[in-house]
């Protein structure tokens, strides 16, 4: 059950130690890069689920083009870049210099969190001697930060919100040029399988999820922690690595805050892939896997990423800066006993005047989730529609710290 | 060729120009953006509206509306 | 054509200028206040504010080449560029040189928008708010008729009809800043604490 911890196993402190457990920077080229993804089948750790080896090869072909290691992470549910960032770092910056060269850039950034830069990722560029300079630049902590316009909006050194596509910034991004934006831990897998090979990669896992991945559980498991787990694992086998629920579980969100719930009765059977998910709405996303318990309540867990998710956004756009500050309410309505049956169409109203009607995809990650919270937790629409509540007590339980100090 | 009113969200600002030259295709959602009648996002432009989209292109006090082939 | 001719016919223009340029100054701020009528939708509002400050234009041409002629008016052709040279009521004078100036970069940036992107644009369009009193003051200021009843008449109408559409702008501003539903405080997910 327990899969290779290629990347969690990569910690290195030092370059020294690293390049001790890993050896030097492989010294393929860049289309030799390209044909080792394009083969893997990497695809995307951010949440997106791309295709590597294709989003490689369109930036490939401009140029000019830019790359960033995106390491925002502003998943609030997430925290596999943290710990990826912070234990492998020389990993992570040999993806990026790889992905460089593959995709023929001379300017790399890597953008994460300023505490990080400044404790690990700097100190570890210091050590290195890269061909392509890297500019790090500090992202802001907030829920869209990690987007990819918003990424390169950073970068070029404005505010971290998202802009209106279409051009996608692979095809205009920082300052004009094809930009490749990249999560940190698809870089890392990038930087193991050039120099392994695609066929190694693909040696763990499924052939529709191919390789490992980072998963972030909590919620109401024993030992909350990051994991990495084979491509395809159970989400039963994923909580129980974790140490398995303390309680009866009610639900478990699965992708991140933009994602979706499975019902307790179904994480026996359902593998974190994409055809697995897929009935309930979900995706494996960026590996976040939240434990609700039966004792909570899921329309309160839901009305409360709701409402958060509603804060986060740029208020750029009016439908969503509008909208879903009124779903939230409209779901927190619902959750905490002032129900009417209205309130339930009003949802689905409101809903749809979001969807799609944005710069980004916030509002209809926001949607998913509300969707999945009223579909989930039907039953207990119904209870509370009739003046009860069958949890014994309300928000999603606080897990212990899931991650070590930095030191 | 067929083509699609794209609307910038972030430059949008409910002004209603649009609203007022292609009442057909759009209309004001609860907040006074522009909604397509049809439900999509970038609503398709029948051939007997596009002199009105390109109007309402070239007068949107917010340049938020783009005509795009699709 | 005679210099007294010249004289009547540059005023006038002028005069009919500034009246003209009150309109797309009035209508301009029904555009950005999204005002509009069952008569008037606004898309209509906006075509006129943007052919009204053409044909405005082009009485502005007219009353400058008038003047240009004009041996009283003593202008130069340096004078149409750089304010305050003038020999004759060399402030007043260099005012509407001023306005003459922003009219032209007003209406060029708005030719270019689509080559200016938005933002530049909107920063640029702000010129107006000089413009326009700068051309008041002048017609008062420059005019021989400056002073008189129905100079003083028309511009306060002027000054009437800027100052309710500027009411209107103020009161939109006000509104769009509030219409934004305001967001539930989040109650965070209780987690949210422990994971960072």
């Amino acid at each position: 059950m327990n899969a290779p911890q290629r990347l969690l196993g990569a910690a290195a402190a030092t370059l020294a130690d690293h390049s001790r457990l890993l050896g030097p920077l492989p010294g393929v080229d860049g289309a030799g890069i390209l044909r080792a993804a394009a083969e893997s089948s990497l695809t995307g750790r951010g949440g997106a689920a791309f295709s590597t080896g294709r989003k490689l090869a369109s930036v490939a072909a401009a140029s000019d083009p830019v790359v960033v290691g995106n390491g925002a992470e502003g998943e609030p549910a997430s925290s596999k870049d943290r710990r990826l960032l912070a234990t492998a770092p020389h990993l992570v910056l040999d993806g990026l210099q790889l992905a460089a060269r593959a995709v023929g850039s001379r300017t790399a950034y890597l953008y994460a969190p300023a505490d990080l830069l400044r404790t690990r990722l700097e100190p570890a560029l210091r050590e290195r001697r890269d061909d392509v300079p890297v500019t790090t630049v500090a992202s802001p902590g907030a829920f869209l930060s990690g987007e990819e316009s918003a990424v390169v909006q950073a970068v070029q050194g404005g505010r971290a919100v998202p802009t209106s596509t279409p051009p996608r910034v692979f095809e205009r991004g920082v300052h004009g040029r094809a930009t490749l934006v990249q999560n940190v831990e698809t870089l890392a897998h990038l930087a193991l399988l050039t120099r392994f090979g695609a066929a190694w990669f693909r040696g763990v896992g499924t052939s529709a999820e191919p390789g490992t991945r980072l998963l972030t559980v909590s919620g109401a498991v024993a030992a909350p922690d990051v994991l990495e787990v084979a491509g395809g694992t159970l989400l039963a086998d994923a909580l129980a690595l974790a140490g398995g629920p303390t309680e009866p579980l009610g639900a478990v969100l699965v992708g991140g805050y933009h994602g979706a719930w499975v019902p307790a009765e179904a994480v026996a059977d359902i593998a974190l892939s994409r055809d697995g998910l897929a009935p309930y709405g979900a995706a494996p996303g960026a590996g976040v896997v939240l434990a609700l318990a039966d004792s909570s309540c899921g329309l309160r867990a839901g009305a409360d990423v709701a409402a958060y998710l509603a804060g986060q956004g740029a208020r750029q756009c009016g439908p969503c800066r509008n909208g879903l500050p009124a779903l939230a309410g409209t779901l927190r309505a619902l959750a905490d006993g002032r129900p009417s049956p209205l309130l339930v169409a009003e949802v689905q109203r409101v809903s749809r005047l979001v969807e799609h009607r944005g710069a980004c995809h916030h509002p209809d990650g926001t949607v998913r989730l509300v969707r999945s919270t009223l579909r989930t937790f039907s039953a207990e629409v119904a209870h509370h529609l009739a003046g009860r509540c069958t949890a014994r007590h309300g928000a999603l339980v606080v897990p212990s710290e899931t991650e070590e100090a930095i030191a | 060729m067929s083509e699609r009113l794209h609307v910038d969200w972030t430059a949008c600002d409910a002004r209603g120009t649009c609203l007022d030259l292609l009442p057909e295709l759009l209309e004001a959602d609860d907040w006074g953006y522009p909604l397509a009648r049809t439900g999509e996002a970038a609503p398709a432009v029948p051939p007997s509206s596009r002199d009105y989209a390109v109007q309402a292109v070239r007068e949107c006090p917010r340049m938020a509306l783009r005509l795009r082939p699709g | 054509m005679s210099a007294d001719a010249l004289w009547y016919f540059g005023r006038g223009t002028g005069v009919s200028a500034l009246t003209l340029f009150t309109l797309v100054v009035v209508l301009g701020l029904l555009v950005r206040s999204g005002w509009s009528s069952p008569a008037l939708p606004r898309f209509v509002v906006s075509a006129v504010h943007r052919t009204t400050s053409l044909t405005a234009l082009g009485l502005l041409a007219v009353h400058v080449v008038t003047l240009l002629l004009d041996p009283y008016a003593q202008l130069r052709l340096v004078d149409l560029v750089v304010p305050f040279l003038g020999a004759y009521r060399p402030f007043w004078q260099g005012l509407g040189t001023l306005a003459l100036d922003l009219v032209v970069l007003l209406v060029l940036s708005s030719l270019l928008r689509d080559r200016l992107g938005r933002r530049t644009w909107r920063a640029l369009h702000w010129a107006a708010y000089l413009c326009w009193p700068a051309a008041l003051v002048h017609a008062v200021g420059n005019g021989t008729d400056g002073t008189s009843t129905w100079m003083l008449a028309l511009v306060g109408g002027c000054v009437a009809a800027v100052g309710g559409a500027l009411t209107l702008r103020l009161r939109a501003a006000r509104t769009s800043e509030t219409e934004t539903q305001s967001v539930p405080a989040p109650v965070p997910p209780a987690y949210l604490a422990g994971l960072r």
